[in-house]
C-alpha cells in the first residue's frame, strides 16, 4: 500500500496537466517582409468578458499566418495611447513606430450578451479601411468573435478570406503500446478550446470533416473489427454507417453533404473504393482492381475522386469520375510513393504524402501542369489537410519521436507548431468555413 | 493479478485526478452515446485487458501466435512456416474453434495506405490456412495498419516486430 501510495503522489504531480493533450502554436518561421501592425488591448467589458485578451488572440491569429508581425505588447502599453477607436489613432506617431496598420475595438455588454467592435487604419495614409462588422456573442464565445475579427483584418488587407474562425480535428493517444488510449478531439484552429468528442482503448483514425463542418466521419475499431461512424460534434449523438465484413476505412464526404466515399475490403481483403449513400444507405462500387484503393478525396465539384491505388506496384494517385465508368487516371509520377490526396479548396493543387529521398513529406503538386513542390522538412510527415481559405496545410509529424501537428503556407515559406502538452498528437483535418 | 489490480486503481486515480485539475480545461460533451460495448471515462480505464478472447492451445508451435514480415512484402517467410501450419493442423482438427487473423504495418508511410498492407498479410495468413484445411467460417481478418504497434521506435528493430500477423482464438 506505501508503494501505491507513494505512486499516487507522483500520478497527482503528472496529473496537473488538462486531462487530455491541448495544443501550444508556436511560429516557427514567417515571410522575409510581413507586414507590421499594432493591435491596441480593446476595451474591455468588464467583468462579462471574463478577461480574455481579444487583440492578444486577434495578433496571435495574424502572426500564425506568416504574414504580420504585430507590435510586441509591452511596447504599446509603453506609448501610453490607447485608443479603441479609429477617430483615436494617432496615424503618424504609430506611423513613426513603423507600423503599417493599427487595430482597435472595444467590448460592450448587451443583456448577457457581448458585442465586438473593430476598426483597422491604415497609418502609411492615414485611411480607415472599415470592417463593416460588429459581432454579437455569448461570453463563452468570445474568442470565436476574436477570431472573426482576425478574419476580417486579414482579407481586408491580404484580399483573402480568413480561416482563423474554423476548427480542426485530430487523434490524440496516450501511454505505451500495446496499452494506449486514443481520443478525437475538436478545437479551435489556433489549438485552444479542445473537446474530447470520443476516447476509446482501441484505434481510432481518419477522422474527416462533414462539408457544413456539424459532423465527423471516423474509422474506430472499439468492437475490434474496423467500423465507420459518423459524429455530431455538438451533440456527441453518432451513428455506425459502415461495418461490413473485413476492412470499413477512409472516409470522406461528397462535396454535398449527401455520401460518403469509403474503403472496403470484403472477408476477401480486396480493397476497393465505395461511395455510400448516407440517406438510403445503398452502396455502390466506385474501383475495381486486385491492388490497394484507397483514400479518396472528392474534387470541390464533386465531379471526380482523387485515391492512392498500388495497382502499378507502388502507390499513387489516381483520378476518376463518380458518375461515369472510366478507367482511373494516373495523376502522380514523381518518385516511388504518392499517397493519401487532398485536393485544395479550389481544386487546383493535390497535397499527397511523398516519399522525398527516403523522407516522408508533403507534396503540392499544381494538377495543371504536373510539376511537385515539397511542403514540409521533416522525416515522416503526414495527413495534410487544406485550410478552407486554401493558403495553409496542416499535416502531422514527428519530433524526437512524438506525433506533433504543423501548419506550413502553400508557398512553403511559413510554418508553425502545435505542439501536445503529453501525448502524441496525429491526423489533423481542417473543418470548413462555419456561418 | 493483485499488483495488476492496484495498477488499475491508479490509473482510476489519475483519470480522476486529471479531471480534478487546478487549472480545469474547458468541460468536454459528455462522451457519444455507445451500443457498441466500450464506454468512455474511468470506468474504461482497463479495458485493454481482453477477456473476451481465449488463451488458445498450448504446444511449442502453436503458442507461437505472431508472425513476422519483411517491409513491403505479405509473404509469410521459411521461418514462420511451421507456426503456420501447426494453427493449421489444430485448427482442421477443431473445426467449431474460431481464430481471428491481425495484420499490422510499420509506422511508415500513409496510415490508411498500411491499413491496406495489414490486411494483406492477414489475408496471406488465411489462404495459407484455407489450403492447409481450415473451412472460411473459422477464420476472420482484422487490419490494424500502423495503429497498434506491438514496439514504440522509429527504428528497424521497432519496424521488424510491427510487421505482423497476430492469430488470435476466439472463444
Amino acid at each position: 500500500m506505501k508503494k501505491l501510495a507513494s505512486s499516487l503522489l507522483v500520478l497527482a504531480w503528472v496529473a496537473a496537466g488538462p486531462a487530455f493533450a491541448q495544443l501550444k502554436l508556436t511560429i516557427t518561421s514567417g515571410v522575409t517582409d510581413p507586414i507590421p501592425i499594432a493591435v491596441v488591448p480593446f476595451a474591455r467589458a468588464v467583468p462579462a468578458d471574463g478577461g480574455v485578451d481579444v487583440a492578444g488572440i486577434v495578433q496571435r491569429d495574424l502572426e500564425s499566418s506568416g504574414r504580420f508581425k504585430g507590435m510586441a505588447r509591452t511596447d504599446i502599453t509603453a506609448l501610453g495611447l490607447a485608443p479603441t477607436r479609429a477617430a483615436d489613432v494617432e496615424v503618424a506617431a504609430w506611423k513613426q513606430l513603423r507600423n503599417d496598420y493599427v487595430v482597435v475595438g472595444r467590448l460592450t455588454s448587451v443583456g448577457t450578451n457581448l458585442t465586438v467592435e473593430a476598426d483597422l487604419v491604415n497609418v502609411l495614409n492615414g485611411q480607415v479601411l472599415p470592417l463593416n462588422k460588429k459581432w454579437t456573442v455569448t461570453p463563452a464565445n468570445l474568442r470565436n468573435a476574436a477570431h472573426r475579427v482576425a478574419d476580417a483584418v486579414y482579407e481586408r488587407i491580404i484580399g483573402q478570406r480568413g480561416a482563423f474562425a474554423t476548427r480542426i480535428a485530430y487523434v490524440s493517444v496516450d501511454g505505451q503500446p500495446p496499452r494506449q488510449r486514443y481520443q478525437l478531439i475538436v478545437a479551435d484552429a489556433d489549438g485552444e478550446n479542445p473537446h474530447v468528442i470520443l476516447e476509446r482503448d482501441r484505434p481510432l483514425m481518419s477522422p474527416a470533416w462533414s462539408p457544413d463542418g456539424s459532423m465527423l466521419a471516423y474509422v474506430s475499431f472499439e468492437t475490434k473489427t474496423s467500423a465507420v461512424y459518423v459524429q455530431n460534434v455538438a451533440t456527441t449523438q453518432r451513428s455506425r454507417v459502415s461495418a461490413r465484413a473485413g476492412i470499413n476505412g477512409a472516409p470522406t464526404w461528397s462535396p454535398d453533404g449527401k455520401k460518403l466515399a469509403l474503403t472496403l475490403g470484403g472477408s476477401g481483403g480486396n480493397l476497393d473504393i465505395y461511395l455510400l449513400d448516407l440517406a438510403t444507405q445503398q452502396l455502390s462500387r466506385l474501383t475495381d482492381d486486385p491492388g490497394i484503393d484507397t483514400e479518396a478525396s472528392f474534387s470541390p465539384d464533386g465531379a471526380s475522386i482523387y485515391f492512392t491505388s498500388d495497382r502499378s506496384g507502388s502507390p499513387q494517385v489516381y483520378r476518376v469520375p463518380v458518375a461515369a465508368r472510366e478507367r482511373p487516371k494516373r495523376i502522380t509520377f514523381t518518385g516511388s510513393y504518392n499517397a493519401r490526396p487532398r485536393v485544395s479548396p479550389d481544386g487546383k493543387q493535390l497535397a499527397v504524402l511523398t516519399l522525398d529521398g527516403g523522407s516522408y513529406r508533403i507534396g503540392l503538386q499544381d494538377l495543371a501542369n504536373g510539376t511537385m513542390s515539397v511542403l514540409s522538412k521533416g522525416s515522416q510527415d503526414e495527413s495534410p489537410s487544406f485550410a478552407p481559405n486554401g493558403a495553409m496545410v496542416i499535416l502531422a509529424g514527428r519530433e524526437r519521436g512524438r506525433g506533433v501537428l504543423q501548419t506550413v503556407s502553400i508557398d512553403g515559406q511559413t510554418s508553425a507548431r502545435l505542439n501536445a502538452d503529453a501525448g502524441e498528437v496525429r491526423e489533423p483535418v481542417w473543418g470548413p468555413f462555419l456561418p | 493479478m493483485k499488483h495488476f489490480l492496484s495498477t488499475a486503481v491508479v490509473l482510476a486515480c489519475l483519470t480522476v485526478l486529471a479531471g480534478c485539475s487546478s487549472k480545469p480545461p474547458p468541460a468536454p460533451p459528455p462522451p457519444a452515446a455507445d451500443n457498441t460495448g466500450s464506454t468512455s471515462g474511468v470506468a474504461d480505464a482497463n479495458a485493454n485487458v481482453d477477456d473476451t478472447d481465449a488463451a488458445g492451445p498450448s504446444g511449442e508451435l502453436l503458442s507461437k501466435r505472431i508472425i513476422y514480415f519483411d517491409f513491403d512484402k505479405a509473404e509469410i517467410r521459411a521461418d514462420s512456416q511451421s507456426v503456420v501450419a501447426a494453427h493449421a493442423q489444430y485448427l482442421a482438427r477443431n473445426p467449431s474453434q474460431k481464430v481471428r487473423l491481425e495484420g499490422h504495418a510499420d509506422e511508415r508511410g500513409s496510415r490508411e495506405y498500411n491499413i491496406g498492407l495489414g490486411e494483406r498479410r492477414g489475408q496471406a495468413v488465411r489462404r495459407a490456412l484455407l489450403l492447409q484445411g481450415v473451412a472460411e467460417l473459422q477464420l476472420s481478418t482484422v487490419s490494424y495498419g500502423e495503429e497498434r504497434p506491438a514496439a514504440a521506435g522509429s527504428d528497424e528493430q521497432a519496424y521488424a516486430l510491427n510487421r505482423r500477423v497476430e492469430i488470435v482464438y476466439v472463444k
